[in-house]
């Protein structure tokens, strides 16, 4: 399967899952190289399926910014990552495939990638005025703030997050 | 005082209202915000998120049998086709096969659930539209398919029961022969759904040539399912990537030719007859067997061996407190859920948690397109757009 991407596609590593492939690009080829998935006769990975980060900490990279890629035509899926580090800005997709409009923006609110000319770089999921990025790996599960309905000043207040027990993870040693 | 000309000219200001998070159109907590030039809608912004739950970071604290359950509140009127979709990716990094019986239990329920998810988005359109009657008619079918929900799981809603390596346990005595009589009755059900519907005049009149999605724009925003079909691409993963053993049954896919929200209507209701067909194939050829992977590593031993073997009892105790180890991996699993392509993008560090799991609902990309779809419809038309794109909030907002 590499073959069909050898020459064409600017890929650094080519992977395959059992029977998925996946290619990774760095950030610099990456706006080529979807143009090119997209466009190209013998690929014509049209439709952008998913787009996703991966939060990868302590690695030299952090995050990866994932897109699948499907062929209508060839009935083909395709992974291309992008491994980037806390500073580095991805190219926004959104010319490319319009659709990515969205993904991004939860990217960007999940993780907090920034991605380059994105017509509307806002937060998307979480609250209005939040602060912080939930699904990096070092924000906690329970997060910092806490909601209630103050009944004095009749309207819902944020506070500190209070927890009578911290919240325990049980990591097993694994024998077997 | 000398009136200038300059200043009689008044520019006209577009008229920004809300829509929602209240409102009974909006299908659960959309906010959106429309813009209107007069009764036209000139751009629609949707905000979501009010109903985030983070589930994908719950999922990264659980192991992968406890993050299960997560799904099938997600879209929580189509429950087992995503939990579904999550046992197979995770059976994909496992590698492993599921027993047939099992199989022809998952196709079983994913197609009851398809059932249950049209009715749900063929009756609320047609209430948000305007049409009270087949609403209950299809609540009162979709309470025989709830049941079959309970005997097999004890739930109504969430089962929980389509697990990695099979199904939590067989299905009850009894339970096909009910289908079969649900099958029977359940065509007639339909017709007379369709009665009420697709001839009637101010059915059409909201539905014909509303939201009209050409092929073309279908693929560049990244549509699946219903959305897809209704624009005449006939994309199925059940037909092009088959799962389990939809490669066995016989069925065809139907499509849309004008890309409308009627295409669609038609769509979903012929669907619900395919699915009715699939049912009846799947009853007829099911055979007895094991409904779990035979691997204590993943799936815990019988009860009755837990009682006389010590080791199925030691397996039992840790599948269920330490988890099931998953070896490093990834993948990028989807199925033909009734909404659409739901995927599970799934990352394991091998260990008993997913290490990250991106869930792919098909909602949250057909929602990016209704300020598409909706641009120069008037505004009651956008109450038939999101009634067509069949928007489930658990799955837009995670």
């Amino acid at each position: 399967m590499y073959l069909v991407f050898k020459n064409i596609i600017p890929y650094i590593v080519y992977q395959k899952y059992n029977n998925e492939n996946s290619l990774v690009i760095s950030v610099e080829n990456l706006a080529f190289s979807l143009k090119c998935l997209k466009n190209h006769y013998n690929y014509k990975y049209t439709l952008l399926s998913c787009l996703s980060g991966v939060d990868l900490l302590g690695s030299t990279y952090r995050f990866s910014v994932v897109y699948d890629i499907l062929s209508l035509t060839y009935n083909s899926r395709l992974r291309v990552k992008v491994f980037i580090n806390e500073v580095t800005a991805v190219p926004s997709a959104c010319n490319i495939y319009v659709n990515a409009n969205w993904w991004e923006r939860e990217v960007w609110d999940m993780y907090g990638i920034y991605f380059e000319n994105h017509p509307d770089l806002r937060r998307i999921l979480t609250d209005y005025g939040f602060e912080g990025h939930p699904l990096r790996k070092d924000f906690p599960l329970y997060g910092y703030l806490e909601v209630r309905y103050d009944e004095s000043k009749k309207r819902v207040v944020l506070e500190p997050l209070e927890l009578s027990q911290a919240f325990r993870q049980f990591n097993f040693e694994t024998p077997w | 005082m000398l009136l200038k000309k300059k200043d009689l000219s008044h520019k006209l200001k577009n008229f920004t209202i809300n829509f929602g998070p209240q409102h009974p159109a909006a299908h659960g907590v959309l906010r959106l915000i429309l813009e209107l030039d007069g009764e036209v809608v000139t751009r629609a912004d949707p905000h979501i998120g009010l109903l985030h739950r983070g589930t994908e970071k719950l999922i990264e604290h659980k192991t992968y049998l406890q993050a299960l359950p997560y799904f099938d509140r997600l879209d929580y009127v189509s429950m087992m086709a995503q939990e579904h979709t999550y046992s197979l990716s995770v059976e994909n990094i496992l590698n492993i096969k599921v027993p047939r019986r099992a199989q022809l239990i998952r196709v079983i329920f994913c197609e009851i659930t398809r059932i249950l998810n049209h009715l749900l988005a063929v009756g609320c359109h047609a209430m948000d539209v305007g049409a009270m009657t087949p609403f209950l008619w299809a609540f009162e079918e979709r309470e025989k398919l709830m049941e079959f929900y309970e005997r097999v799981s004890g739930a109504r809603m969430h089962a929980a029961y389509i697990r990695p390596g099979g199904v939590s346990c067989d299905i009850p005595t009894g339970l096909l022969d009910d289908i079969f009589l649900f099958i029977k009755q359940f065509n007639l059900r339909i017709d007379e759904i369709e009665e009420m519907l697709t001839s009637n005049r101010i059915w059409k009149e909201r539905l014909v040539d509303i939201g009209v999605v050409s092929a073309k724009s279908a693929v560049e925003w990244g549509f699946s399912g219903v959305m897809l079909r209704g624009s005449g691409i006939p994309w199925d993963l059940r037909k092009t990537n088959p799962y389990e053993i939809y490669n066995e049954l016989d069925f065809y896919i139907p499509l849309g030719n004008n890309g409308d929200c009627f295409d669609r209507y038609l769509i979903r209701v012929e669907e619900m007859r395919q699915s009715l067909n699939l049912l009846s194939q799947c009853i007829n050829i099911i055979t007895s067997g094991p409904v779990k992977a035979c691997d204590f590593k993943i799936n815990p031993p019988a009860r009755n061996e837990i009682k006389n073997s010590m080791e199925a009892l030691i397996h039992h105790f840790k599948v269920y407190t330490e988890g099931v180890i998953v070896p490093h991996g990834e993948t990028y699993t989807a199925t033909e859920a009734p909404k659409g392509e739901f995927g599970v993008y799934l990352v394991s560090n091998g260990n008993e948690r997913p290490y990250r799991c991106k869930i792919k609902a098909p909602g949250y990309g057909h929602l990016q397109a209704l300020d598409f779809m909706s641009r120069g419809h008037m505004i009651a038309d956008v109450v038939t757009i999101i009634g067509t794109q069949d928007i489930v909030f658990g799955e837009v907002d995670r």
